[in-house]
């Protein structure tokens, strides 16, 4: 019988291999931020509530609060840390779909993976997939304009 | 974060998960069953739930089954509510499915987690009630499959060491017209006031509620009263109402009164959408 | 070259890769030790004894600190311990801290703290608290050390009363042909910033106290640990990084008080207290309620001739910055309209409630919203158009605020012009209501709004600007970025100044309060202002010093002599000139002599003329310019189940000069949705005992993408004179209509008055088929 004590874990983050060594019990947004130094995932609520934690694990949005990192071993994990020069990054700085930015690494990442899953989405998927984050800085009209952009921009390259 | 600790387990097959169950309750662990996570995750933080040690059964195939089986469709426990809502085997779930927590959640939060947590909704059981489904449970003395309906008193009666592993849905009635609603306090994501589901068979409206009392139900007098064509619409809604089980939820949602007011009316809603034969 | 145009905030690329560091982001140094909070389950106990034995015990407890012996605090009077000692007087008051290795043992060790309470009766309302024979909340209340312009009741659970007495108000309405009694309230709410207050504390052997913090006043942290606990200010150095919202929320000082605390138990080292979600909602301090009467008198054409209003502030257990909110809503208690006879009374009441600090617009949407339902019933009573009303009765120019300043060009926006482009805007002469269909309805609510800020007379703002050898320049200011972009409008003033490429101009983000300037706080949509004018003088200084320099090297006067472009040039032959990175830190001449030396540009600016109020009339000069909004909204309600959806929301505001079109945008549309938020669901909700039952972001729910209107939004530009280019503050207007404007819109929907907050649809419903039906 195991006992619980600390487990090292070999996580696949941002294409990386990283080692740690952390409490089963610990979830993945605390493992990234004190454990990797990975801060962009930010805890909001610790609740699943607010959505500033979301990171992508296999491509897909997860609140990293209420995910155990042990659970993540064997998996793609992706960060914001791990974007590079992603056009819905870029559609965020040019509509202005932020002010105080805490909100945004996790909307940033919902948005992301809507995009390179749904490049088609709808306003119905658009809304039930973003309706998973809280901003309290902005209207959402902005944010709105740039997931939209990115979208058109995308349904675009995949349509050419 | 989790202020205690547990250890993790996350065993292969049904077998592996009972022993191991078993072997840890009988080392004090208070071992429990662990789907997404979400609940066991956020009422850990808040001292609500307390335990040495957690049963993962995602990896338990049949507990990830989405798949269809001598004219059943077989619903996995372990299913997210994200991945049933995408696969939409079952339309009325699939709409119930969508309006819980929100989308990111969904992808993590399983179906039978939301039906065998704490948290009283359970509003992915109400399509449950009205298809007649049957569960399929494991535990110590092996696996055993029952109507559902019939070991839901409040909430699904688990023996110790069990756990759901699948439901069961004859495919025919999945396809059935069918009736939802959520109507919450205000806005589209939150706790519900009052969640209606409701299919027609044969001519005869099920319905099965969430959020008026502090567990879902399916009432046979409520059907009782909703498919007496003697009587009114009007007067069979009241008459539907009253048949309410007690205690009506009077909370932060919502006042017992106004819940009692939106039931009505999407009762209403529901008998004029599923097309009751007489005008409302 | 750079002001008025959208320039992209310095700080973009850091937030949308997840590289900006707030507070609790910085690396957890080994040895760092974790505080976490316990909190009364009470609203109202006395303390009769407290156990710490058993969380001292626990693995890796290093501290518990209690509240013995600690000094009372408060920024206008002192009347609250920072950990509750013999009584606790709200839910959630923190009467312990403890200490530990990690966060995880820190919360272990807080549930073995024993603590046993006399629970006392708890009291729920202002007007609760002021009935007879209510429980008094500091029995002391005469004996706490105040500020000169404080004045509570003692005996009473009055902490404060502002008095506005100007003209005769009953000669005012003896002049009225109408008197028209309204009543409103809602309880108190919360900021939720996403980003929750943290604070860490470390005190070296040398003796300095090195703290970091998430707040809007790193300067004030200072002060108020010498205030308080008798530090020297020389030696608190405050870091405080970008901050995550704030709001209003992160202006007073209390986690830093605690982080001070625990450090100090433990030796100096350094100890980091960072809030839950529950812990920020309701331990820290919230939004402050309001219940309020507003009586206006009024000729039959609907000209404004007295107004009589009381506000009961409901300010929570203690009165810290909540007596500042109650006073600035008298300030401007009427609204933006000419009224020669006001009587007010605004009272800052003890609850055995969170309490309360400034939340966006600091009294404002809550005047506003009572003053402007008011307006509309007025409106009704007379069947006059409620945008005729406001627009007969706009103040300008000439006319005296309910604390007799005089209005000036320069000192108060257009109110007329706004409210003209907004009934442009809304289409308000095509329709107001209109039924759609049996169910459904549409309607229109408007309301007007305005804002002057109630800071220090004091309050003062500096700023540095230090060369680059590539002749780029860093603007050094106090003022922190907690959102609103601040920090890159003044570096888009100093381009301006400086003629040089805004993207040379960079911006030192954080604050560290021993080398950056001193900004007063960032609050009051004053940050602009005031370090854009102290960033305007140094840049004027830096000019004057370059010029001197180049003055020798070009052997010419410094008065023939221009900076732009880079350049310090002869202003009647521009080919004559020196570039700047060749003068920024001195000239060397050919032969190796040197001149001159590091330019660095000073500049500070103060509040000119600014005065307290008189106890008796209210009257005196609390801030230096009003800035005025008008703003509305459509809905559809439905009258069937009373939901509705907010369709548009309008603002005109008037900007005086827009400095960053986009972020001033930004900037409008965010306070809009915060104010339709606050009014359509926000709120706590309360037991019998003032526990507060929903302190999550589950059942505590703003508005979220999808329940978004369509903002339509506008600026008008009347000039404040001493503001850098025009500008006045904006930071907060948007917000400061909506509440009353959504009310005034569902009021008209549903036919009946609606003057409670939140705005849910069970509200209205009550209130159409009668209170019959219990609410909690």
């Amino acid at each position: 019988m195991e006992e619980t004590t600390k487990r090292e874990l070999v996580l696949h983050v941002n294409g990386e291999q990283r080692s740690i060594v952390t409490r089963q019990a610990e979830t993945l947004l605390f493992v990234l931020r004190d454990g990797l130094g990975l801060t962009g995932a930010k805890p909001g609520c610790l609740n699943g509530d607010c959505g500033a934690c979301t990171v992508l694990v296999d491509g897909t949005p997860i609140k990293s609060c209420m995910m155990l990192a042990i659970e993540t071993v064997g998996k793609e994990i992706t960060t914001i840390e791990g974007l590079d020069d992603a056009p819905i990054q870029h559609a965020f700085v040019r509509h202005f779909a932020f002010q105080c930015g805490y909100c945004t690494p996790g909307f940033i990442m919902n948005a992301h993976a809507l995009i390179e899953r749904h490049p088609g989405a709808d306003q119905a998927t658009i809304q039930e997939w973003l309706e998973s984050n809280i901003c309290r800085c902005t209207s959402y009209q902005e944010i709105e304009a740039a997931v939209k952009e990115a979208l058109a921009a995308k349904k675009a390259k995949t349509d050419s | 974060m989790v202020p205690f600790d547990f250890a993790y387990y996350r065993p292969q097959s049904i077998a592996e998960a009972t022993a191991l169950f078993a072997a840890l309750e009988r080392d004090g662990k208070r071992p429990l069953y662990y789907g997404g996570g979400t609940e066991i995750i956020t009422l850990s933080r808040l001292n609500l739930v307390r335990t040495a040690a957690v049963i993962d059964i995602k990896s338990i195939p049949e507990c990830r089954s989405l798949d269809v089986d001598n004219g059943s469709l077989v619903l996995g426990a372990a299913l997210s509510l994200g991945e049933l809502e995408e696969a939409n085997p079952f339309p009325l779930l699939t709409k119930a499915a969508r309006e819980v927590a929100d989308r990111t959640a969904r992808n993590q939060i399983t179906l039978g987690g939301n039906i065998c947590g704490q948290i009283f909704y359970r509003e992915t059981a109400l399509p449950l009630f009205v298809a007649e489904a049957d569960v399929i449970i494991a535990g110590p003395y092996g696996i055993r499959q029952c109507r559902f309906l019939d070991l839901f008193h409040q909430q699904l009666q688990l023996g110790r060491g069990e756990f759901v592993v699948q439901f069961k849905v004859d495919r025919a009635t999945a396809t059935l017209p069918h009736f939802h609603r959520k109507r919450r306090k205000q806005g589209e994501v939150g706790y519900p006031l009052v969640t209606i589901a409701a299919l027609k068979k044969d001519g005869t409206v099920r319905v099965a509620l969430s959020g008026i009392c502090p567990f879902p139900f399916r009432s046979a007098d409520v059907e009782a009263h909703l498919n007496d064509r003697n009587r009114p619409v009007g007067e069979r809604i009241q008459a539907a109402v009253d048949a309410f089980p007690r205690p009506i939820l009077h909370d932060i949602e919502g006042s017992a009164d106004y819940r009692l007011f939106v039931a009505a009316q999407l009762l209403e809603d529901m008998l004029r959408e599923l097309g009751d034969g007489e005008t409302v | 070259m750079a002001v008025g145009k959208s320039i992209i905030r310095k700080e973009a690329w850091d937030k949308v890769a997840g590289r900006a560091k707030y507070t609790n982001d910085f690396k957890k140094e080994q040895g760092m030790l974790h505080a976490a909070l316990v909190t009364s389950p009470y609203a109202h106990a006395r303390i009769l004894s407290l156990d710490a034995r058993r969380a001292l015990a626990a693995p890796g407890v290093r501290a518990v600190v209690t509240g013995e012996g600690l000094p009372l605090t408060g920024e206008d009077m002192r009347d609250r311990p920072p950990i509750a000692f013999d009584k606790v007087r709200y839910y959630g008051e923190v009467v312990a801290v403890v200490v530990a290795d990690t966060l995880v043992q820190a919360e272990q060790a807080a549930r073995l703290v024993r603590v046993a309470y006399e629970p006392l009766p708890a009291v729920g309302s202002p007007r609760e608290a002021l009935k007879e024979g209510a429980p008094l909340l500091h029995e002391h209340l005469d004996r706490y050390e105040k500020n000169k312009t404080t004045y509570p009741e003692p005996g009473t659970n009055v902490a404060h009363r502002t008095k506005i007495r100007k003209g005769n108000i009953e000669q005012g309405f003896a002049e009225s042909d109408v008197i028209v009694e309204t009543s409103v309230s809602f309880a108190p709410s919360d900021h939720i910033a996403m980003e929750t207050r943290c604070a860490t504390a470390e005190i070296w052997p040398d003796g300095m106290i090195h703290i970091s913090a998430s707040s809007q006043s790193p300067f004030m942290i200072k002060k108020l640990l010498h205030t308080y606990f008798g530090e020297e200010t020389g030696k608190v150095i405050v870091h405080t990084p970008l901050v995550g919202g704030a709001y209003g929320g992160k202006a007073p000082v209390q986690l830093e008080l605690l982080a001070y605390l625990a450090s100090k138990a433990v030796g100096g080292r350094k100890v980091s207290v960072w809030n839950n979600r529950e812990c920020d909602m309701v331990t820290s301090p919230v939004h402050i309620g309001l219940e309020a009467t507003v009586k206006i008198g009024a000729t039959k054409e609907g000209l404004f001739k007295a107004m009589e209003i009381l506000f009961l502030f409901d300010g929570g257990a203690y009165s810290d910055k909540a007596i500042d909110v109650s006073r600035a809503a008298a300030v401007d208690c009427t609204g933006p309209y000419r009224v020669d006879h006001v009587w007010c009374d605004s009272l800052c009441v003890y609850t055995n409630r969170p309490y309360a600090t400034p939340f966006r617009s600091f009294g404002h949407c809550e005047q506003a919203f009572a003053v402007e339902r008011a307006i509309d019933e007025l409106a009704r009573t007379l069947q006059l158009d409620p945008w005729d009303v406001r627009r007969k009765n706009a103040i300008r120019p000439g006319h005296t605020t309910p604390t007799q300043v005089r209005l000036t060009k320069s000192n108060v926006g257009n109110i007329s012009a706004c409210l003209d482009r907004l009934r442009e805007l809304m289409r308000w002469d095509e329709w107001q209501r209109v039924e759609v269909d049996a169910y459904t309805v549409r309607a229109k609510g408007i309301s007007s709004g305005w804002k002057t800020s109630t800071i220090d007379t004091d309050a003062s703002s500096g700023v540095i600007l230090t060369f680059n050898s590539d002749g780029s320049v860093n603007v050094i200011s106090g003022v922190v970025e907690i959102g609103t972009g601040t920090k890159t409008v003044l570096a888009q003033i100093v381009a301006e100044r400086l003629k040089m490429d805004v993207d040379c101009v960079h911006v030192k983000m954080d604050i560290d309060t021993q080398t950056t300037p001193e900004h007063w706080k960032t609050v009051a949509s004053r940050g602009t202002f005031m370090a854009g004018r102290a960033a305007l003088a140094a840049a004027d200084d830096a000019i004057r010093q370059l010029k001197d320099i180049a003055a020798c090297v070009l052997r010419a006067s410094p008065d023939d002599l221009e900076v732009g472009f880079g350049r310090v040039f002869l202003r009647d032959d521009p080919a004559i000139f020196l570039p700047i990175k060749d003068i920024a830190y001195g000239y060397k001449f050919p032969n190796g002599n040197a001149i001159g030396g590091q330019v660095i540009g000073r500049g500070h600016y103060i509040l000119r003329h600014l005065t307290p109020l008189d106890p008796e009339t209210g009257a005196g000069k609390p801030g230096p310019e009003w800035g005025v909004c008008a703003e509305g909204v459509e809905i559809e309600f439905n009258r069937r189940d009373y939901t509705y959806r907010i369709v548009k929301a309008y603002a005109v505001i008037d900007a005086g000069k827009v400095l960053n079109p986009k972020a001033a945008l930004g900037q409008a549309m965010g306070a809009m949705s915060m104010g339709l938020s606050f009014a359509s669901r926000e709120g706590f909700l309360f037991d019998n005992e003032q526990r507060v039952l929903n302190p999550q972001l589950r059942t505590y729910r703003p508005i979220r993408f999808g329940e978004h209107p369509e903002y339509i939004v506008e600026f008008v530009e009347t000039p404040q004179i001493d503001a850098p280019y025009g500008a006045r503050g904006i930071g907060e207007h948007g917000l400061i209509g909506m509440p009353a404007a959504l009310a005034n819109a569902l009021s008209l929907a549903a036919g009946v008055p609606l003057n409670e907050l939140p705005l849910v649809p069970e509200l209205i419903w009550r209130t159409q088929e009668g209170d019959s039906y219990g609410s909690v």
